[in-house]
């Protein structure tokens, strides 16, 4: 087995000080070694974007980054969102809006979602379809996924 | 009756939405990590098979013990193949399980199986479908020479004389190449070994725990007491998941043989590999037609490449036999004969997938129809009106009866809806600037919700069809809905508790859906096929009608009243014109506390019940609009209509969300997802790289309006509609492709229409292109 190194990164405000192997991947230590397991892997190989997670601030898929890399990052999953009870707005507009189904592309869906509300890029439907298209829906819910992300990004009533 | 027909918010989402989904891979701590060693090649025989000193791995061998997956058609035509869990003398696909490594982590195992070296004495394979129906082609198995594992024929008396009579023959060559399910959780399993009873708990992700529970216990010979099947979230499925895999009997095995827990969570490449795939059909159909454009007469010979194995346990024949009974689809004509093989190949297994046959069935169905209107200088609408099936019931030629539908109102209605005249304004005005709009539409039944009868037809060995729920209010007057369904995205818990919200008076927050465990639920079939709505539902609302009657009585009894005069709403009893009320929660804890005091009345509130119906069809009539461009071939779908006929809408919202899923599956079908293997049967399409699922950027907003057709055949009055989207979206989306590049007189009939294909048309058109 190959050595493993000592790394420290804060997820969701928390600092984790986890062993890994250099081999691992971002995805693989939240998963295993934080116990987060909201994010989720569906390819592994960078394109169904279910493990995608912010990396100081950034969306990044947590498969194709190592663990060890996450060295002093700030990691959002999608398990800091909530705030107690309180959903996220756009965990909120998510119920509403019927976007997701089977929900395990959902996680991956949000923190794109988010990534592309903080970066000010959701200004039209269409627009918010081009971004959103790396992460895959097999369930279809592409429609409802971007109302969703529409209505919290440019609120009805002017929120 | 308040909650049926709310869009109300699932009742699944919060969890799902905070990370706190329980999917297999969340759930297996500290098992042993699980790997399968793959053949990589289509077809040889077992040299030998080398293991690294000191590791944990097995072969078919050690497996000998374990009985090869059987699944059993009861009909003359149809050859039994055992599936070996892990095969001793020789593969038959590439990617088939040929051995299994245990490690204490998934990276480990992986290493492990990598170092195992899987000496095979390759030989030819035989891939395609008519390639294998050539005589002298490769045999796949022994027992089957002709490489047919079944064979459906019928032909109605009158189909010559129908041809002698046709003013115009059409005959059609199609093909639908092979699509894979893909869900975006792939198969996974952890066995865990309870060391005090030597019972296994299975959770594996899986759309049928109680037949994997049989057949699993089946294979090893042991009870099915001595085993536990559990399916926890489970991140889609639509048909892929609900087949017995020898993955999933090996981790059984393993946890009885090392008396530990392992977990095996499979990777992409493995999912389409040695999953299940589906539509891989070529079919070649005539059409008898009168002058007026009514079809006489069909006559088929349609080949399904069923892959190196019979899944279990709904058999090869599910393609196959599917396509010989439903070709016919919403045309009325009676004349019908046709010639249905089910051909094994060195490839995947075919499985069910959302639509199954019915997708091609349709495309065949509405291609005739564009094509004989052509031939027949008729509209292409008009020769639909003239053909589509307007009384109830109707008998199909192949004997299936239809209840009651809207087929074509649903086509009217869809047409209205997109205005088809100004469509056509539109077209003619930008093709002045080059540029192709094309609109296409498809009409189709979607037999849904179908019990016993249906499947003991085909001759089923295990017959699946019903459902039992079992439905307890408990002193508190909430409740536990027990179902053997088993739904894994669609919102069922949501709306079965509406249903029951409905027949007992109380909130559906006060409602609890119990699913996918067999240690809890009473024993089903699961979800797939359309049917959890309509058979789960139907027996939910039955098993909560017992419980009402006994509510009713109690509050009569305690009121002093009439038990007809009393009604259940909003959490409480009341007794009509009167102003006498009690809560349910009070009559409830009569129910259980106070039982000496209803003579005749079984003590608690604890109610089972069945239903098994003859089926439904839905209904629906899908119209694409597409644009062409002519220098790529590359297709955009500028709108998508649905008009659907599912009975009944328990909640819209979620309907809804079901059509669209199914749409964009249709569409995939239609425009990008291929299946390829190459002559000696590798796969060249295993990854996301490679098979390409549609994004949000590919799939339009999908419009959907609904007509609501009562049927006397579904006891909720709602009808399936899980399939329906992916059924008619291919036909729909070709039609309009067609439509499109009429100019060019380009005719399709092949899945998918990629650009390069839509090139290929164009070029033997003649339409140049730079470069």
């Amino acid at each position: 087995m190959a050595s493993k190194l000592s790394i420290s990164l804060t997820v969701n405000g928390q600092t984790y000080g986890v062993l890994v192997e250099p081999r691992r991947t971002l995805a693989d230590v939240l998963r295993d070694d934080c116990h987060l397991t909201g994010t989720h892997i569906g390819c592994e190989h960078g394109i169904c974007g279910a493990c995608t997670v912010l990396v100081d601030d950034k969306p990044v898929r947590s498969c194709l980054m190592f663990g060890v890399q996450a060295e002093g990052k700030a990691i959002r999953t999608v398990e800091g969102l909530a705030d107690g009870e309180t959903l996220h707005p756009l965990q909120r507009a998510f119920i509403e809006h019927d976007a997701l189904q089977c929900g395990f592309c959902t996680p991956g869906q949000i923190m794109s979602a988010v990534a592309l509300l903080s970066e000010g890029r959701a200004g039209s439907a269409d627009e918010i379809r081009e971004f959103m298209n790396g992460n895959l829906c097999r369930c279809g819910a592409y429609g409802n996924i971007v109302a969703a992300i529409a209505a919290v990004a440019s609120p009805p009533d002017g929120r | 009756m308040n909650w049926i027909g709310r869009s109300l918010p699932r009742l699944e989402d919060p969890t799902l939405l905070k990370g706190g989904g329980s999917y297999v891979a969340d759930r297996i701590g500290k098992a042993a990590a699980v790997r399968f060693v793959r053949s990589p090649v289509a077809r040889g025989r077992i040299l030998d098979i080398e293991i690294p000193s000191g590791a944990i791995v097995f072969t078919g061998k050690d497996l000998s013990d374990v009985k090869p997956i059987r699944s059993i058609l009861h009909r003359p035509d149809y050859v039994a193949i055992g599936q070996p869990v892990l095969p001793v003398d020789r593969v038959v696909f590439s990617g088939q399980a040929v051995a299994v490594v245990v490690a204490d982590d998934p990276a480990l195992a992986e290493d492990i199986a990598d170092q195992v070296f899987v000496d095979i004495d390759a030989v030819d394979a035989v891939i395609e479908v008519d390639l294998a129906l050539i005589p002298g082609a490769e045999v796949v198995h022994p027992e089957a020479p002709s490489n047919v594992l079944v064979e459906g024929r019928m032909k109605t008396s009158g189909l010559d004389q129908a041809f002698a009579d046709a003013a115009e023959i059409i005959t059609l060559d199609l093909r639908s190449h092979r699509q894979s399910a893909a869900p975006m959780e792939g198969r996974a399993g952890l066995a865990t070994y309870n060391t005090a009873t030597g019972r296994v708990t299975l959770t594996a992700s899986v759309q049928m725990p109680h037949m994997l529970r049989t057949g699993i216990a089946d294979m090893l010979g042991i009870a099915e007491s001595d085993l536990r099947v559990i399916a926890p979230d489970v991140g889609g499925g639509f048909g892929q998941k609900m087949s017995l895999f020898p993955e999933y009997i090996v981790l059984v095995w393993l946890a009885r043989k090392l008396k530990r827990d392992v977990a095996w969570i499979e990777d992409r490449r493995e999912n389409f590999l040695a999953s299940a795939h589906g539509r891989d059909q070529a079919f070649t159909v005539r059409g008898a037609f009168s002058r007026e454009g009514k079809l006489l007469g069909l006559d088929a010979n349609l080949r399904s490449n069923v892959g190196a194995f019979s899944c279990y346990p709904v058999t090869c024949g599910v393609e196959p036999l599917m396509a010989l009974a439903e070709l016919p689809g919403p045309y009325d004509f009676s004349e019908y004969g046709a010639l249905s093989r089910g051909v094994a190949t060195n490839t995947c297994m075919m499985a069910p997938y959302r639509g199954v046959s019915r997708p091609m069935l349709t495309f065949t169905m509405e291609r005739m129809m564009e094509v004989a209107a052509k031939r027949l200088g008729l509209d292409s609408i008009d020769i639909r009106r003239r053909n589509l099936i307007d009384a109830f019931p109707h008998r199909s030629p192949t004997g299936l009866v239809y209840d009651q539908g809207s087929y074509r109102q649903a086509m009217e209605l869809a047409l209205e809806t997109i205005d088809l005249p100004a469509f056509r304004a539109r077209q003619a005005a930008m093709r002045k600037q080059g540029r192709y709009l094309g609109q296409g539409l498809s009409v189709f039944s979607e037999r849904t919700g179908y019990g016993t009868p249906a499947y003991a037809a085909r001759g089923m060995e295990i017959v699946p069809g019903y459902e039992i729920v079992d439905c307890t209010m408990d002193p508190s007057g909430n409740v536990e809905l027990r179902i053997g369904s088993s739904p894994h995205g669609q919102g069922l818990k949501t709306s079965l508790a509406q249903l029951v919200s409905d027949e007992l008076g109380i909130e559906p927050d006060r409602i609890r859906v119990i699913s996918g465990d067999t240690d809890a639920t009473p024993y089903g079939w699961g979800t797939f096929a359309s049917r959890s709505m309509v058979i789960a539902g139907g027996a939910s609302k039955l098993a909560a009608g017992k419980i009402a009657v006994k509510l009713k009585t109690i509050a009569a009894h305690l009121m002093e009243a009439d038990p007809e005069s009393v009604t259940l709403k909003n959490g409480w009893a009341h007794i009509s014109n009167s102003n006498k009320a009690m809560e349910i929660g009070a009559l409830a804890r009569a129910a259980y506390h106070q039982s000496y005091r209803f003579a005749g009345m079984s003590p608690g509130l604890h109610e089972n019940a069945v239903y098994d119906p003859g089926g439904t069809f839905s209904n629906a009539c899908h119209i694409a609009i597409v644009e062409v461009d002519v220098e790529t071939g590359g297709v955009t779908i500028e709108r998508f209509l649905v008009a659907e006929d599912a009975g009944v809408l328990i909640n819209p919202m979620i309907v809804d969300g079901q059509i669209a899923g199914g749409v964009a599956q249709g569409i995939a079908n239609a425009l990008f997802e291929e299946v390829i293997y190459d002559e000696t049967g590798n796969l060249l399409t295993a990854s996301f790289a490679d098979y390409l699922i549609p994004t949000s950027a590919e799939i339009p907003e999908i419009e959907i309006v609904h007509m609501e057709t009562v049927s006397p055949e579904s006891v909720t009055k709602a009808k399936g509609v899980g399939e329906g989207g992916a059924i008619g979206a291919p036909a729909a989306v070709i039609n309009a492709i067609v439509d499109a590049l009429s100019p060019f007189g380009v005719e399709i009939f092949e899945l998918p229409a990629t650009p390069q294909r839509i090139r290929d048309h164009l070029r033997r058109a003649g339409v140049s292109t730079h470069g």
